[in-house]
């Protein structure tokens, strides 16, 4: 089956999404990663974003859903590198991403984590 | 799909007839799958860079899409969607058209007010796209299927 990899540094997972996904897997990726936060004992969530050129309110609540769930399982997400056409579009969808912290990008979005991780 | 296909057939002629749009070509693809929703995007913003519409306004309008492509699997059990490259007198827009067979929509209003959802969503499908597009149309009517179409313009 189709994955998006997730790769682990120290206590942090790090995905970068570089597919146009489809529902399905927006939807295999957020279970990977709470299945990976509890295996891997991981404190932070790092989901780069730099290479999407669409959130729609799918994938927008895949990733609400995620940090909700990291936050219940005791750890940060960090959503970074999200393009301004990209946060123009969702916020007038109606989407305002509550309760995930953002960064500009990764190393912003490390040192955030960085900040209530060590 | 044919009570459906021939209401939206008269549907598409009156839009049309009624904005004075010029019908310049037309594509037709399914949407079955998640799949199909992903290769729609994918079309979507050819037609959008096509035309030279902004970064900001391709997204717009691809994400509008995807919005109704999933609204016609998850609700109209899956259907068409047309891709019309228009043009009027003074500029040249894309057009999507999304048609089902589904249950169509009772209460449009209630359908369109952000929040409302019956599928366990957010609600955001109809409203959003409605708010992401230039033109937003909606012909449907309880067991007879839906017809949405939206249109962006070249600024």
């Amino acid at each position: 089956m189709e994955r998006i990899p997730i790769l682990r540094m120290g206590n942090l997972l790090l995905v970068t999404i570089q597919v146009d996904m489809h529902d399905r897997l927006a939807m295999t990726l957020q279970d990977d990663l709470t299945q990976r936060i509890v295996s891997d004992n991981a404190k932070g969530v790092l989901i780069d974003i730099s290479a999407l050129d669409l959130v729609d309110s799918f994938i927008g609540r895949m990733i609400s859903n995620t940090a909700a769930m990291a936050r219940v399982l005791d750890a940060q997400t960090v959503v970074v590198g999200m393009q301004p056409a990209v946060a123009i579009t969702l916020v007038e969808l109606g989407l305002t991403l509550h309760g995930v912290k953002t960064a500009l990008n990764v190393e912003k979005g490390m040192a955030l984590l960085g900040k209530t991780v060590f | 799909m044919s009570t459906a296909l021939g209401n939206t057939v008269a549907f598409q002629t009156h839009l049309l007839d009624k904005r004075g749009h010029q019908l310049a070509s037309r594509t037709t693809m399914p949407l079955r799958s998640d799949e199909d929703v992903v290769a729609l995007r994918r079309h979507v913003r050819e037609r959008a860079v096509a035309i030279a519409l902004s970064l900001v306004d391709q997204t717009k309008l691809v994400t509008a899409a995807s919005e109704l492509a999933r609204n016609t699997i998850k609700y109209g059990g899956g259907g068409e969607v047309h891709l019309d490259a228009l043009q009027d007198d003074l500029r040249r827009g894309v057009g999507l058209v999304f048609v089902d067979d589904g249950p169509g929509i009772a209460d449009l209003e209630l359908a369109l007010r952000d929040g409302y959802t019956t599928g366990g969503g957010l609600g955001l499908g109809l409203s959003g796209s409605k708010r992401l597009s230039d033109e937003f149309e909606i012909d449907t009517r309880p067991g007879e299927g839906m017809a949405v179409e939206i249109v962006k313009w070249k600024r």
